[in-house]
């Protein structure tokens, strides 16, 4: 059984339904973003439904790019045999 | 005492026959202490035991409480699992100097004074150096010396903090500390910092644990940063300088997480992120906050084994740790692959996983507690640990380019004790309330609402979406990441560079001016010195001898034996004295 679990996200005959089950989801989650019960909300945006896969997504884009700046323009990223 | 039996000296008593012990008999005898410990916690009393004395001080072996319960719980559950992961060694010394480990947290965390508590401090220090140095290799003794050297000097400034303590408020006990910020507790917060791997005193954590062996750093994964926010959540609640350095530190830890190409570095660094999570909830110290923080520690614990469980696994397999040099590993580790999975997806907090219920409780009390930032912050520290431990780290370990590795599942006690931390993660996060009721303050919080559950969909499935979209930016590269620890490792040289350098240039040049100049000054001065002996006081010495020699030959003739002239001679000296009585009597 996790064998066949492991090769469906891993096997190339199987990106096609693989991308198609991801979109899915996505889809999925922000229609029911739409749908809960929103009882109390502290802040602007936990009224607005949508806003935590648009953030998702904006975090981790940030993350990615600006990480990746601080590592080869600031000169974090360094040879392996820096420190010999 | 018979209703307490200290966990951690069965631990640190029980490490003392392993080397004895051989095959099947060691395997069950170090599969029995960490169940006894169990045993012995789950039926322990509140209250306080072993009080004495001690240089005039009131000291406390243990103090038992709802906290101290809570963590020594997840300690030994974490022993029992560290051990069936290590259970194939062949070796005593690594059981040895993790019971004396598991043993010495334990100790931290029921002392119940400060000299107790630094007592077990050192204990975990030195025990878990022995970890790192048991890997033998060159970088490995290397960072055990820097993970040593760097843990001596926050001892040190924690001990002076506890002295100076002491001295202010005259007890040593260990509590709550309410007198602000003054010198002495910033020596003591500064050291119970350096062990939470707060940045900047971070780096020690994320250079030793991947230098580590296998299974040792599974065990300090888990014990080290923990009993540091043990001990913060003990004496500084609600400090509200921990809030700050708690978000800064989640998104540290992500931020270096994206560069590192070393599996366990990038797990280590994950473990900074996931602290901060816990130093964060310290900080706002409010009973859901604290709640919040001590209830991820113990998922952390688990999960966070488990993910070094199974990058140890891959390790142990392969020979191989860089990400540029792994993939391809899930036709031959499925059941690594799975299990792993578990354990990422328990740190990112999905629905019914641990860290679900534990680390929203921090994030709810931030907005509870009016912090829309550190909100903000946490949110996205969740979703780059997604990134990383749930998406980048399997992709490229298991999926990703096939290097053609001849891999297997690991032995069988890797995979059981994996199998048992990942029962663990599911049930706290399918059964959250069995968690909540070992928790210090009544829990009124429901994380299954459906606005949350929906919210971290939202928050972790699109992190997903930006990670296959952005694939490309994220593979690894084969570099390492300047961290704080370049100062010291860079300073360290620098220093060699001195004493090599100017400092032997210096004494050469002394010694040049000494052989060149001052030697055959001195030489001279002693010929000088030889040649006035000889000529000047030998001399005079034997010019004295000779004349005395001569005086002594002319008295000697007087002496001729004849009465006459001894008579004679006589009679001119009474003439000569009567002279001189009429002479000077005048």
């Amino acid at each position: 059984m996790i064998k066949r679990v492991v090769d469906f996200f891993g096997d190339e005959r199987h990106a096609k339904k693989r991308r198609r089950l991801f979109y899915l989801v996505l889809v999925l989650i922000v229609i029911a973003d739409f749908l809960v019960f929103r009882e109390h909300a502290e802040y602007l945006w936990e009224r607005l439904p949508g806003w935590s896969a648009l953030y998702g997504f904006g975090s981790c884009v940030l993350l990615i790019f600006v990480s990746k700046f601080l590592g080869h323009q600031c000169g974090l990223m360094r040879r392996e045999d820096y420190y010999d | 005492m018979t209703d307490f039996v200290h966990p951690g000296l069965l631990f640190i008593l029980g490490a003392l026959p392993i080397p004895i012990l051989k095959g099947s008999v060691r395997k069950a005898y170090v599969l029995l202490i960490p169940t006894l410990a169990i045993l012995a916690v789950l039926t322990m009393h509140p209250g306080s035991y072993g009080a004495a004395q001690f240089i005039g001080q009131q000291i406390m072996i243990a103090k038992v409480d709802k906290l101290s319960v809570l963590f020594a719980t997840v300690f030994s559950i974490m022993a029992l699992i560290g051990t069936v992961y290590a259970l194939h060694l062949t070796h005593a010394a690594q059981h040895v100097a993790a019971f004396v480990y598991v043993g010495s947290a334990l100790g931290v965390v029921f002392a119940g004074d400060y000299l107790t508590l630094f007592l077990f401090w050192e204990g975990m220090t030195f025990a878990s150096a022995y970890l790192v140095f048991a890997q033998r290799s060159e970088q490995a003794l290397r960072a055990g010396f820097r993970y040593l050297m760097v843990h001596i000097t926050g001892s040190v400034a924690l001990l002076g903090g506890i002295i100076l303590h002491g001295f202010a408020t005259g007890s040593v006990l260990f509590g709550p500390i309410e007198d602000g910020l003054g010198f002495a507790t910033c020596l003591i917060l500064a050291g119970f910092l350096l062990n939470a791997a707060v940045p900047p005193l971070n780096a020690w954590l994320t250079d030793a644990y991947p230098e580590a062996t296998v299974t040792g750093a599974v065990f300090m994964s888990a014990l080290t940063t923990k009993t540091a926010v043990y001990v913060l959540a003990r004496a500084f609640p609600g400090t509200d300088l921990l809030v700050w350095l708690g978000t800064v530190m989640a998104l540290y830890g992500v931020v270096y997480a994206v560069l590192e190409n070393d599996c366990r570095r990038l797990l280590a660094y994950h473990i900074v992120s996931q602290v901060g999570y816990m130093v964060v909830g310290i900080g706002i110290g409010t009973e859901m906050a604290v709640n919040g923080a001590v209830s991820h520690a113990f998922a952390h614990i688990l999960y966070k084994a488990l993910l070094f469980m199974g990058a140890g696994a891959v390790i142990h397999v392969t020979g191989r740790r860089k990400l540029t040099e792994l993939g391809g590993l899930y036709k031959t580790m499925p059941v690594t692959l799975a299990l792993y999975m578990v354990g990422a997806l328990a740190i990112s907090a999905f629905p019914f996983f641990s860290g679900f219920v534990t680390k929203s409780m921090v994030v709810a009390a931030a907005g509870q507690d009016h912090r829309a930032l550190v909100v903000l912050a946490l949110t996205m520290a969740s979703s780059g640990t997604f990134l990383h431990t749930g998406l980048k780290l399997p992709y490229y370990m298991f999926f990703g380019t096939d290097q053609g590795l001849q891999a297997r599942e690991p032995p069988r006690n890797m995979l059981v004790a994996m199998g048992m931390a990942a029962v663990l993660c599911i049930a706290i996060g399918v059964f959250p309330q069995t968690l909540y009721a070992l928790l210090p303050h009544p829990v009124d919080f429901d994380p299954y609402t459906g606005v949350h559950i929906t919210e971290s969909l939202g928050v972790l499935m699109f992190t997903a979406l930006g990670f296959v979209i952005f694939l490309r930016a994220l593979d690894p590269e084969n570099t390492i990441s300047i961290d704080t620890d370049w100062f010291y490792r860079m300073g360290a040289r620098r220093f060699m560079w001195l004493a090599e350098k100017p400092l032997a240039r210096y004494e050469k040049a002394v010694s040049d001016v000494s052989e060149t100049a001052a030697l055959p000054f001195l030489h001279g001065m002693a010929r000088a010195g030889l040649r006035i002996d000889l000529r000047g006081v030998d001399a005079f010495v034997n010019a004295v001898a000779r004349a005395i020699l001569r005086g002594g030959g002319a008295l000697r003739r007087l002496q001729s034996g004849v009465v006459t002239h001894y008579a004679l001679a006589m009679i001119a000296g009474v003439i000569a004295a009567i002279a001189v009585f009429a002479v000077a009597w005048r």
